[in-house]
């Protein structure tokens, strides 16, 4: 299945959607299949800034434990309750009810150096 | 890499392939917490097609594995099966293994990592006996089937296999196959393990997964993968090599010790004077289960406290699909268990609180 082309992509596998003057963070479906069911989400940081490169928190699934990273400097403004309720919603639709954090971001122009749905894709298949 | 003679079975069922052991192995078709429950309360069909299976035969047969083999297995009945281990001259385990014992020979299930190591060692300890080892494990194809249903599931083409007891096996002829199935298995459930002929491997499938058209529920077992096998073996409290035993690891201190022999003579076996010492003495370390507190996992490696002292180590760990929290298992400190202290396991430099159980977490009903 192909990435959503309305967003960028780190190299580990967070998606980022700009929108509304905000940044959506998830994973990619990639990533999220890798993983396997989903069973625990930890947002360390529920609010405040962040830097690109700096984890926000911790993925579990049945059979391993990642963190996950924000690719962009700027201020955690939103946490998707949602999913920390209940995880395996990230499994069942992670390109949109499954986000994670929106960032107010400070420099949108680091969203450029991330990769398109075509690249992300074209090295993760 | 090696793949079984299941694996176009595997691709149609949208299997997800991870390698082990050099495997293409199945890890999961759907969810592994899906297959895991589908094991749980109807049945589930694993390919262990990658284990290790070594036919022992010879007039020297029996002292080769009296020797190599923790447990005494000359007693051992044709149609009977026993679980043992295979030790180093210190007692640390080379493998756990399935002994089988036919009427002119014997068979051994390896785990895949250790079919080489264990083939090495067995050849090196022949010396002078009449002993013929045979790599059977490409000839051949395995498949468990596991959980509640599965018992009436085989009861429609066999009145043998269900009456089978726990670690016997029976030769089943059906049509060109022979298949040798055991009721045993590692998911905690009822259930059997079926070994086969891989040119009779696609037949057979379809065989043990055809339908009953009178079944009120219209599939009782369906394809799981590793994944789903991982986590119900934890939540049995059974070992996995790698995990919770490794050549440094004694069985006793495994919890293990049903299936050591310390009064072996006809021969000794290699690792009995070092597991002796160990059984006199208390091993140093002991396999415990540990339930924690909210929904985080430890992994293999996370460290073990009892109050502010580090005890010991998780060997593995998950959140129990069926009891619906953490559990692990992990070797601690012997002497450290009789206190009142909490214990907590470390996760992401953060500690949580733990509940030392017994083993297994899970039995079934």
């Amino acid at each position: 299945m192909a990435s959503p082309h309305d967003r960028k992509y780190l190299q580990t596998h967070e998606w980022h959607k700009p929108e509304d003057g905000l940044v959506t963070i998830g994973l990619s479906k990639f990533a999220v299949d890798e993983l396997t069911d989903i069973t625990y989400v930890d947002v360390a940081k529920t609010q405040g800034p962040i830097k690109a490169g700096e984890s926000f928190g911790e993925i579990e699934s049945v059979k391993a434990t990642s963190d996950m990273y924000c690719g962009i400097d700027g201020v955690i403004v939103e946490v998707n309750q949602l999913v920390i309720d209940d995880p395996s919603i990230i499994n069942q639709d992670p390109f949109e009810r499954g986000w994670l954090i929106k960032v107010e971001p400070t420099d949108t122009a680091q969203l450029d150096a991330m990769m398109t749905a075509a690249k992300y894709d074209q090295e993760n298949h | 890499m090696q793949r079984t003679p299941f694996y176009k079975f595997h691709s149609q069922h949208g299997a997800r392939f991870v390698d082990f052991a050099g495997w293409e192995m199945p890890i999961m078709y759907r969810s592994i917490i899906e297959e895991h429950r589908q094991v749980r309360t109807a049945g589930g069909l694993f390919d262990v097609s990658h284990m290790g299976r070594l036919k022992i035969s010879g007039r020297d047969a029996r002292r080769l594995l009296e020797r190599t083999l923790t447990r005494r297995i000359s007693d051992m009945k044709q149609g009977a099966c026993r679980y043992s281990l295979v030790c180093n001259e210190q007692g640390g385990v080379l493998d756990d293994v399935l002994v089988y014992r036919f009427e002119y020979h014997w068979l051994l299930v390896v785990n895949a990592s250790n079919r080489e190591k264990i083939l090495a060692h067995l050849h090196a300890h022949v010396g002078d006996w009449a002993v013929k080892i045979e790599d059977q494990t490409l000839s051949t194809a395995m498949v468990a089937l596991q959980g509640p249903r599965v018992m009436d599931q085989i009861a429609r083409f066999s009145t043998e296999v269900p009456n089978l007891r726990r670690y016997s096996f029976c030769i089943k002829k059906l049509l060109a196959l022979e298949m040798t199935i055991s009721r045993t298995g590692y998911t905690g459930e009822d259930g059997v393990e079926v070994i086969l002929p891989s040119l009779m491997a696609g037949m057979a499938i379809k065989l043990l997964l055809r339908e009953d058209p009178d079944s009120q529920n219209s599939v009782s077992i369906q394809p799981a993968g590793l994944g789903a096998r991982d986590t119900l073996r934890m939540e049995a409290g059974m070992p996995l090599y790698g995990h919770e035993l490794d050549e440094a690891t004694d069985p006793i201190s495994a919890g293990l010790l049903f299936a050591v022999s310390l009064d072996k003579d006809d021969p000794t076996f290699i690792g009995q004077e070092a597991l002796k010492k160990i059984a006199q003495d208390g091993p140093a370390r002991r396999l415990i289960g540990l339930k924690l507190d909210g929904r985080r996992t430890a992994r293999q490696g996370a460290s073990v406290y009892i109050g502010d002292s580090h005890v010991g180590n998780v060997t593995s760990g998950c959140l129990s699909p069926t009891l619906g929290f953490p559990i692990v298992m992990a070797y601690i400190e012997a002497d450290r268990l009789d206190t009142d202290a909490t214990a907590s396991v470390e996760i992401s430099s953060k500690r949580v609180d733990a509940q030392v159980t017994a083993l297994p977490f899970y039995k079934r009903p």
